[in-house]
C-alpha cells in the first residue's frame, strides 16, 4: 500500500498542479476567508492525513508478513518504515482526493451515486481488507492471488464509483505508480520479498486502483462540505 | 410481460404478505426469531472461547509417547493442537530449603542464603547425572535443550541467561553457577535486584524465570516470616526418556528425601499457546474496527423519522450481530470448524453483509403513507424495496460464490461464513428487524395521537387500552397529517462559539466519560500488569481455601495474602486495613512460640518431622508453574528466538527437593563480612526498601490515584453543575445575558422545541391554482378555471367565490343575483366543485364525454367543459358571439386548459406564449395575473381585459378593456395599477374613487409593515379604472416580469433588457442592460434593492438610483427562476434545481441546496435568518446563515405527486403555497414568536 500511494505521488506531479490562481479579490480580507483556496486547502489536509495514517497502518501489515523489506538500519526507525513513505503517501491521497472532484466538476456529470459517509466508510473498509488479504491470506500462486484482488478491486470500484472517470483515471494512475515502483525497486531503494512481475508483486496494480478510488471517494465526499466550510469562515468574522 | 417484470412482481407480492404477516402478529414472530437465533448460536458453546491465553492438555506420564504428526483414528478426544512433539519438555526441580531451628545468633541473611548456596551442588548433581540402561548411557547434554545465542537486544542478560549450551535456569545464574562468585557476593538481594526492570511490567521478569516461582513465594528476602526458601531449577528437555527421567527424580529424592510430600508424579500438563498478538500486529486491526464503527454510526444516523431512533439503531446492530453469530454456530453444528482468527474477519464479514437493507427497508416503510394502517405501511414498504433487496442479495451472492471459486482455503472459509451470514441476515431482517420497525411504528402513532388529542375534542377518542396493537389499529386520522422531524439542532446556532463548546461538553457529558473510562482502563492495568495482580490474588484465594481444610501448612500462607489484600481494587479499604495490623501482631507470638520450643524438638530429632512442620508441600505445590504468569514459558523462549505461538510444550511432574539446614550448618556456609551490618530486625518495618516495600509503594500509589480519579471527577462534576444548571431545557427560564441577536425561542440547544407546523389546507378550487394574490389579511386565488376564491390568511376560511363568467357572456356586468347567494359562502373543504357553481349555475350535468385517450392523465376538466348546450345561449347574453352552428366546439377550450395545464408559475417567461394569438375577444379569458391590495382584486385576464373585483363581495368593481393584447404582469401600489401586456406594452392605470379621499379608511397592514398602508375600498364606492399612459413599445418583445415597490417599476423583457419607470409619472428612468438572455426574474423591495436573473444563468445586482450595475454573477446552468434578497444576501434559484445563496455585498456564492426536480423556483423568505423552498409535496424550513435544514413540513397524505410551484410568504410569518388544486396555509410559530 504505502509503495502505492508513493508512486502515486511520483506519478500525478502534473495532475493537478495548479490552483486557482490568484483572482481579482474583492476584498483582501474576504476572499482570503472564503476563497477556494482555504477549502483547497483544508480538504488537502484532511485528506493528507488520512493518507499519512492509512499508509502507516497499511505498511505496518505488510513489513509484520515481510511482503517488503526495508534496510535494516531504518527497520528500527519509526513504525518500523522508512520516512518517506507516509508523507509521500499523504501528498499523494491530497492530490487523488481533490483531483476527483475537479474532474467531476470538469467533466460536467457531477457523481451522485451513494454519496454519504456509510458508504464512504464502507469502501475504505473494503480497501484495507482487500491489503489484508494481499498480506495475510495465504494463495497457492501468485497469478491467483493477483486476479483475486483484480477481481475485488473492480468490484470496489463497482460498489462505491461506477463513474467511468473514476474507473479510468484509476487505471492510469495505477499504470503510472506501478512504473514509478518499478523504476524505486529497480534503482534499490527497497524491495520485495518474492517479486514475480520484473521487480515487484504482479498484485501491485490492483492495490494502487483500489486506493485511488478510494481516495477518489472520500475527496468526493469532502467536497461535497465545500460551501460548509467557507459558511463557517465567514461566520467566524 | 417479461420474464423480469413477472418475478418482480411475484416477490413484490410475497414481500406485501410477508410484511403483513409480520406487523400482524409482532410478539409470536420475535419470540420465533429469538429462539431460532438461540438454537443457531447453541452450537458455539462448544466453541472455545476467544483469547490469547493458553491452552492445557493432561496426559499421563506413565505410557507417554511422543504424539504423531497425523493421529489416525484416534479414539480420544484431544485437541487438535496436540501433534507432534513439542518444543520442549520441561522439568522442574523444586526446592524448598530452611534453616531449622532458627536459632537467635543468627542474621536475617541466614534465611536465605545457606538454601540459595545449595543450589550449586544441587546443579552440580544434575548436571552429572548419568543414566545407562541397555540403549546406552543418557546424560543431560544429550536430551537437553540446546539453545544457541540470545536475542541481540539482550545483550545485557548474557550474564545471567545461559547461552550456547543447555537452557537450565536457576538462582544460581545470577552468579554464573560458580560458588565463588556466590560467596563473594556481599549483597544477594541486590543482585537479585539489579536485574528487574524498573516500573510496571506485564511480562516475566528475570527472578521469576530464574527462580520459577512468583517473586513472592520464594522467600528470599529479609522479612520472610517462615524462613523457608522455594525455587527451582528449570530444565527443558528436547527429547523425553522416561529412564533418565526416571533415574534423576529418584537420585534426587534420594539425596534429599521430602518426607511429608505428597505430589502426584502422574500428570504431564501439555501447554499449547496461541499465535502472539503484538501491539504493531493489533494497529491494523484496531484501524479496521475504527472504520468499521465509522460505518455503523454514520449508516444509523440516517434512520429518521422513527419513535426511538436509538433502539431501531440498536434493532439494526442485533441483526447483523446475531446473524454473524447464528452463520458461525450454524458452521459449526454442520462440521466446519473456523480456524480463521475471528476478529480479523469479523469487521469485514459486517462490511459485507451490511446494514444497508436494514436501512433501506426503514426509509421505505417511513415514507409510506402515514395515515395507512400500520401493517399495510410494513408491507407496502416491505413491497417496495423487495426488488432492489432481492437485486443486491443476489449480487452479493454471487460475488461472494466468484469468491468460493477461488480455491484459496481462507477465502473459500470467508465466503463460506459470508454465505451463511447473508442468509441468516436476510431471515433476520425479514423476521425480526421488519418486526421491530412495525412495533416501532406503532409506537410513535399512538404517541403522535396522544399528543393530537387535545387539538381533537371533537373526534371519537381513541381506546383506552391501545396497548395490544392488534386489536386496536389506530382509528383514521384527519388530515392534515405533519411529520415533525427531530431537528436537534434546531435553534441552537447562533450561540457563539465557546459556549457552543461548553454545552456540547455538557450535553455529551464528555468530561465525565473520558475520566470515567480511564479511570476504569487505569483500575484494569493495575490489576492485570501487578504481578500480584488480579489472576493471582484469585490463585491465591484458591489455594487459601483448599489450605484451611489442610492444616499442616495454614500458618505458611496469610502474610502473602495480606499484602495482596490491598492491591485488589475491588476491596474496601477497610480490610486492607484490617490485614495490615493483623499482620504486624502476628510474628510476636510466632517467634515467642518458636522459642519455646525449638529447643526442645532439636534436641528430640535435629531432623524429620519438626522440620516438616517448617517446610509444608501443599497441592498449590504440584503445579508451582500455574502461578507464574502464562508469558513465563514464551517469553523465556522469546529470548532464544524461539516462538511459542501455535505451538506447545509439556510440562513433566515437578520433582521435590527438600533441603533442612541445621543452625549449626548454615554458618558454615560462609558468609560474606558485610551481610552482619544489617541490623538484626525481626520485625520488618515497611518503609524500609525491601519488595514488600515497593509492593506497599505500588498500593499506596494506587489508592491515591484512585482517590485523586474520585475527586477529579466529583470537581468536574461541581463544574458541570455550576456551569450548566439544569433548567436549559425549559424555556420559562430568562437567560440573562441573551445576545441581541438570539432568537426568543433558543434554548441553548438543550431539548428543541417540538413546534408542530400543520399545514392548512385550503380547498375548494377544482384544478390546478395558477395565480396568488395576498395584502397580508386577504389572499386570493385563482385556478385554471378561472375561479378566483378569496380567503381569509389568518384562519384559512373561505370568504369569496367569483366563478369564471365565460358561461354568462363577454359582458363586464355581473349579475348581482348570482353572487349574492355565493357571498360569505362557508367553505366546506372537501366539497366538490359543482357544488360551488351549482349554487350561482343551475347546469344539469351530463356525464362527462367521452375524452380522446390524450386526456386519460389529465385532471377532471368538467368544470372548465360546459356541456349544457341547452344552457349555453343564455338570453342576457347578447352580443356574445354565437359559435359556429348549434354544438359548441369546445375542443377549443379542451386544448386551452390543457395548455395552460403547464406549470403556470407566474416567473415562467413563456408561458402563454406558445397559446399563439389569444382566442376570440368573446372570450374573456383566463386570468393570467392578479394582485390584490386593500379589498380589491386586481385580474389581468388573457383577452387583455383588467378587471378590478370586490374581495369581499365577490362583485365586479371596474374593467378595463383598453388592451387588446393579453396581460402577462400586474403590480398594484398604492392606487396605481401597472399591467405588461404579451406585445411588450406597459399600461399604467390609476384606480380612483369617486368619493372624498377623507373617507377613505386605512387598513395599517400588520407585520413588519414593508408594503405602505392599502386603502380599504368600501363596497358602495364607484371605483373607477383609467389608462392614464400606455408606454406602447415599453419593450421589443414581450414582458416577461412586472415588478414594483418603492415608487420605482421594474420590468424585464425578453429583449435583454431592464427598465425601470417610476411610478408616478411612468415615465423611463432607466433602461437596465448587462444580461445576454432574456430576464426571467427580478426583484426589488423597499430599500431599492434591485436584483435580475436571466436565461443566461446571471445575476445581476444594480443600484437603482443610479442605474449602475453592483455586481454580476454566473450562477444557475439554464434560466434563473427565481430571486429574493435579504440584507446580507441573494437568494436564487434556477431551472437546474439548485438554490444559491450568494453574499450581497461580494458576490460570492456561500452555499447551494439542491432542490427536487421541478420544485426550483419556489422559494420564500421569512425572516433574515429563515428560508423556506417547496419540494415535492412538501416545503423545507432552512436556516440561511447555515444552510442547515430546520425541518420539512408535510401538506398533504401523499408524499409523492404534487409538487409545490408557487410559495407566498405572508406578513404573518405564514406561508401560502399551491398544492395541486388545494392551497396549503402554513404558519411557522417560531418565526411568529420571533415578530411579537
Amino acid at each position: 500500500m504505502s509503495r502505492t500511494l508513493t508512486a502515486m505521488a511520483d506519478s500525478t506531479p502534473g495532475g493537478y498542479g495548479s490552483e486557482p490562481g490568484p483572482r481579482p479579490a474583492p476584498g483582501p480580507y474576504i476572499s482570503a476567508v472564503t476563497n477556494r483556496t482555504t477549502n483547497l486547502v483544508i480538504r488537502g489536509a484532511m485528506l493528507f492525513s488520512v493518507g499519512v495514517f492509512l499508509a502507516l497502518v497499511l505498511n505496518l501489515l505488510q513489513v509484520q508478513r515481510n511482503v517488503t523489506l526495508f534496510p535494516p538500519d531504518v527497520i528500527s526507525s519509526i513504525f518500523s518504515s522508512a520516512w518517506w513513505v507516509p508523507p509521500c503517501c499523504g501528498t499523494a491521497s491530497a492530490l487523488i482526493g481533490l483531483l476527483y472532484p475537479c474532474i467531476d466538476s470538469r467533466l460536467g456529470e457531477p457523481h451522485r451515486f451513494k454519496r454519504e459517509w456509510s458508504s464512504v466508510m464502507r469502501c475504505v473498509a473494503v480497501f484495507v481488507g482487500i491489503n489484508h488479504a494481499s498480506a495475510k491470506v495465504d494463495f497457492a500462486n501468485n497469478v491467483q492471488l493477483s486476479l483475486t484482488l483484480a477481481a475485488l478491486s473492480v468490484g470496489l470500484w463497482w460498489s462505491f464509483d461506477r463513474s467511468r472517470s473514476g474507473f479510468s483515471l484509476g487505471v492510469v494512475i495505477a499504470l503510472l505508480a506501478t512504473l514509478a515502483t518499478q523504476l524505486l525497486v529497480y534503482n534499490g531503494v527497497f524491495q520485495y520479498t518474492s517479486p514475480d512481475f520484473l521487480y515487484i508483486r504482479s498484485w501491485l496494480p490492483c492495490i494502487f486502483f483500489a486506493g485511488v478510488i478510494t481516495m477518489g471517494n472520500i475527496g468526493r465526499q469532502l467536497a461535497l462540505y465545500e460551501h460548509k466550510v467557507a459558511l463557517e469562515k465567514t461566520h467566524q468574522d | 410481460m417479461t420474464l423480469r417484470e413477472r418475478l418482480r412482481q411475484k416477490i413484490s407480492a410475497a414481500f406485501y404478505h410477508h410484511g403483513l404477516l409480520c406487523a400482524s402478529y409482532p410478539v409470536p414472530i420475535i419470540l420465533f426469531t429469538s429462539a431460532s437465533i438461540l438454537t443457531c448460536c447453541y452450537p458455539l458453546l462448544r466453541l472455545p472461547l476467544p483469547g490469547t491465553g493458553p491452552v492445557e492438555f493432561t496426559t499421563a506420564v506413565r505410557g507417554y509417547a511422543s504424539p504423531s504428526h497425523n493421529p489416525l483414528g484416534d479414539p480420544v478426544e484431544r485437541p487438535d493442537w496436540y501433534r507432534g512433539p513439542p518444543v520442549a519438555y520441561i522439568q522442574q526441580v523444586l526446592v524448598k530449603a530452611a534453616v531449622s531451628p532458627w536459632g537467635s545468633n543468627l542474621l536475617p541473611v541466614d534465611a536465605f542464603r545457606p538454601p540459595l548456596g545449595q543450589v550449586f551442588t544441587l546443579l552440580e548433581e544434575i548436571r552429572n547425572h548419568v543414566h545407562s540402561d541397555s540403549s546406552g548411557v543418557q546424560s543431560l547434554e544429550h536430551l537437553c535443550l540446546q539453545v544457541t545465542d540470545l536475542l541481540p537486544g539482550l545483550r545485557r542478560m548474557q550474564t545471567v541467561l545461559p547461552e550456547h549450551g543447555c537452557l537450565l535456569v536457576s538462582p544460581g545464574n545470577y552468579w554464573q553457577n560458580q560458588q565463588e562468585l556466590f560467596d563473594s557476593d556481599p549483597d544477594l538481594l541486590k543482585t537479585v535486584q539489579k536485574h528487574e526492570p524498573k516500573g510496571l511490567h506485564t511480562s516475566a521478569t528475570l527472578r521469576d524465570l530464574l527462580f520459577g516461582v512468583p517473586g513472592k513465594h520464594t522467600g528470599v528476602s529479609h522479612y520472610s516470616k517462615k524462613r523457608v526458601v522455594t525455587y527451582t531449577i528449570t530444565i527443558a528437555l528436547s527429547t523425553y526418556d522416561a529412564g533418565f527421567l526416571g533415574s534423576l527424580r529418584a537420585r534426587l529424592k534420594q539425596l534429599h528425601p521430602s518426607a511429608n510430600c505428597s505430589l502426584g508424579e502422574e500428570h504431564m500438563v501439555h501447554v499449547h499457546f496461541k499465535e502472539e498478538i503484538g501491539i504493531a500486529e493489533l494497529i491494523p486491526l484496531v484501524t479496521t474496527y475504527i472504520i468499521l464503527f465509522a460505518y455503523i454510526y454514520f449508516s444509523t444516523r440516517k434512520i429518521d423519522m422513527v419513535k426511538s431512533k436509538w433502539g431501531l439503531a440498536l434493532a439494526a446492530v442485533v441483526t447483523v450481530l446475531s446473524s454473524l453469530l447464528m452463520s458461525v454456530g450454524l458452521c459449526t453444528l454442520f462440521g466446519l470448524t473456523p480456524t480463521l482468527n475471528g476478529g480479523e474477519i469479523f469487521p469485514y464479514l459486517v462490511v459485507v453483509i451490511g446494514l444497508e437493507n436494514v436501512l433501506v427497508l426503514t426509509k421505505s416503510v417511513v415514507s409510506t403513507p402515514v395515515d395507512l394502517e400500520v401493517k399495510l405501511r410494513i408491507a407496502q414498504g416491505l413491497s417496495n424495496e423487495s426488488w432492489s433487496i432481492m437485486k443486491n442479495m443476489a449480487t452479493e451472492l454471487c460475488i461472494i460464490l466468484i469468491g468460493y471459486f477461488t480455491l484459496v482455503p481462507a477465502i473459500q472459509e470467508f465466503c463460506l461464513f459470508a454465505v451463511v451470514g447473508l442468509v441468516s441476515d436476510f431471515f433476520l431482517q425479514m423476521f425480526f428487524f421488519t418486526t421491530v420497525l412495525s412495533i416501532d411504528i406503532r409506537r410513535m402513532e399512538l404517541a403522535d395521537l396522544n399528543r393530537r388529542l387535545p387539538a381533537e375534542a371533537g373526534l371519537p377518542p381513541p381506546k383506552p387500552g391501545p396497548l395490544r396493537p392488534r386489536e386496536a389499529p389506530p382509528p383514521p386520522r384527519p388530515s392534515p397529517h405533519t411529520i415533525t422531524l427531530q431537528t436537534p439542532a434546531f435553534r441552537n446556532l447562533r450561540l457563539p462559539k465557546r459556549l457552543r463548546v461548553v454545552y456540547f461538553l455538557a450535553r455529551t457529558r464528555l468530561a465525565q466519560r473520558i475520566i470515567m473510562v480511564g479511570t476504569v482502563i487505569w483500575i484494569g492495568i493495575l490489576v492485570y500488569t501487578d504481578p500480584a495482580g488480579l489472576r493471582t490474588y484469585l490463585a491465591a484465594q484458591v489455594s487459601e481455601q483448599s489450605h484451611l481444610g489442610d492444616p499442616g501448612g495454614g500458618g505458611g500462607q496469610p502474610p502473602h495474602l495480606g499484602g495482596m489484600a490491598p492491591v485488589f481494587p475491588g476491596g474496601d479499604p477497610a480490610k486492607a486495613l484490617s490485614v495490615l495490623p493483623a499482620r504486624e501482631a502476628t510474628p510476636l507470638p510466632e517467634n515467642q512460640s518458636q522459642r519455646h520450643l525449638a529447643p526442645g524438638r532439636v534436641q528430640e530429632q535435629p531432623r524429620g518431622p519438626p522440620a516438616a512442620t517448617q517446610v509444608p508441600w501443599g497441592a498449590e505445590d504440584e503445579e508451582g508453574w500455574r502461578r507464574l504468569s502464562f508469558r513465563h514459558w514464551p517469553s523465556l523462549f522469546s529470548y532464544y528466538n524461539i516462538t511459542l505461538a501455535k505451538r506447545y510444550i509439556s510440562i513433566l511432574p515437578v520433582i521435590p527437593v527438600t533441603l533442612h539446614l541445621g543452625p549449626q550448618e548454615a554458618p558454615e556456609t560462609p558468609r560474606h563480612p558485610q551481610d552482619a551490618r544489617l541490623p538484626p530486625d525481626p520485625i520488618p518495618k515497611f518503609s524500609s526498601p525491601d519488595l514488600q516495600a515497593a509492593d506497599l509503594t505500588l498500593y499506596k500509589v494506587a489508592a491515591l490515584g484512585l482517590a485523586a480519579g474520585v475527586l477529579l471527577v466529583l470537581l468536574l462534576f461541581c463544574l458541570y453543575r455550576v456551569l450548566c444548571p439544569r433548567n436549559y431545557g425549559q424555556n420559562g427560564v430568562s437567560h440573562g445575558r441573551r445576545r441581541r441577536g438570539d432568537l426568543p425561542c433558543d434554548d441553548y440547544g438543550y431539548s428543541p422545541p417540538v413546534s408542530e407546523i400543520s399545514p392548512l389546507l385550503l380547498r375548494g378550487h377544482s384544478m390546478d391554482i395558477e395565480c396568488l394574490a395576498s395584502d397580508g389579511m386577504l389572499l386570493a386565488s385563482c385556478c385554471l378555471a378561472g375561479q378566483i376564491r378569496v380567503w381569509d390568511a389568518q384562519t384559512g376560511d373561505c370568504l369569496t367565490v367569483i366563478p369564471n363568467h365565460n358561461w354568462d357572456g363577454a359582458g363586464g356586468a355581473c349579475d348581482p343575483e348570482s353572487l349574492g347567494c355565493e357571498g360569505r359562502d362557508p367553505c366546506v373543504g372537501g366539497d366538490s366543485a359543482s357544488e360551488d357553481e351549482g349554487g350561482g349555475f343551475p347546469f344539469r350535468r351530463h356525464a362527462p364525454p367521452l375524452r380522446p385517450p390524450l386526456f386519460t392523465d389529465q385532471p377532471d376538466l368538467t368544470p372548465l367543459i360546459d356541456t349544457n348546450f341547452d344552457s349555453r345561449l343564455p338570453p342576457s347574453s347578447v352580443h356574445a358571439a354565437p359559435p359556429r352552428g348549434a354544438a359548441f366546439d369546445y375542443g377549443g377550450l379542451v386544448e386551452r386548459a390543457y395548455t395552460e395545464h403547464e406549470p403556470p408559475s407566474p416567473a415562467a417567461p413563456d408561458r402563454g406564449f406558445a397559446c399563439g394569438p389569444p382566442p376570440a375577444a368573446e372570450w374573456e379569458g383566463s386570468v393570467w395575473a392578479m394582485e390584490l391590495r386593500g379589498n380589491l382584486i386586481a385580474a389581468g385576464r388573457s383577452s387583455g381585459k383588467l378587471q378590478l373585483w370586490d374581495a369581499v363581495e365577490g362583485s365586479l368593481r371596474c374593467s378595463n378593456e383598453e388592451g387588446a393584447s393579453g396581460i402577462t404582469a400586474l403590480a398594484f401600489l398604492n392606487n396605481r395599477i401597472v399591467a405588461a401586456r404579451l406585445d411588450g406594452s406597459l399600461d399604467f392605470f390609476t384606480v380612483e374613487l369617486n368619493k372624498p379621499p377623507g373617507l377613505l379608511q386605512y387598513r395599517g397592514a400588520p407585520g413588519r409593515g414593508s408594503m405602505p398602508p392599502s386603502p380599504c375600498y368600501s363596497s358602495d364606492d364607484l371605483i373607477s379604472c383609467q389608462l392614464t399612459r400606455s408606454v406602447l413599445c415599453a419593450h421589443q418583445k414581450p414582458i416577461t416580469v412586472l415588478r414594483a415597490a418603492a415608487g420605482r417599476v421594474v420590468t424585464g423583457s425578453q429583449d435583454h433588457t431592464v427598465r425601470v419607470y417610476r411610478l408616478d409619472d411612468s415615465c423611463c428612468l432607466f433602461t437596465l442592460q448587462g444580461h445576454s438572455g432574456a430576464i426571467t426574474a427580478i426583484y426589488i423591495d423597499e430599500t431599492m434593492v434591485l436584483a435580475s436573473g436571466g436565461q443566461d444563468g446571471a445575476i445581476c445586482l444594480w443600484d437603482v438610483l443610479t442605474g449602475s450595475r453592483v455586481s454580476h454573477v454566473y450562477g444557475h446552468r439554464g434560466d434563473v427562476t427565481s430571486l429574493v434578497c435579504t440584507n446580507t444576501c441573494v437568494i436564487s434559484s434556477g431551472l437546474d434545481d439548485l438554490i444559491c445563496i450568494w453574499d450581497r455585498s461580494t458576490g460570492i456564492k456561500l452555499y447551494s441546496i439542491q432542490q427536487e426536480v421541478g420544485c426550483g423556483d419556489s422559494l420564500g423568505v421569512i425572516s433574515d435568518s429563515l428560508l423556506v423552498t417547496g419540494g415535492q409535496g412538501c416545503v423545507s424550513f432552512w436556516d440561511l446563515n447555515f444552510g442547515d435544514l430546520l425541518q420539512t413540513v408535510y401538506l398533504g397524505q401523499t408524499s409523492d405527486g404534487q409538487g409545490v410551484r408557487q410559495l407566498l410568504v405572508l406578513d404573518n410569518a405564514a406561508i401560502v403555497c399551491d398544492f395541486g388544486s388545494e392551497l396549503s396555509l402554513v404558519y411557522v410559530p417560531s418565526v411568529l414568536e420571533k415578530l411579537d
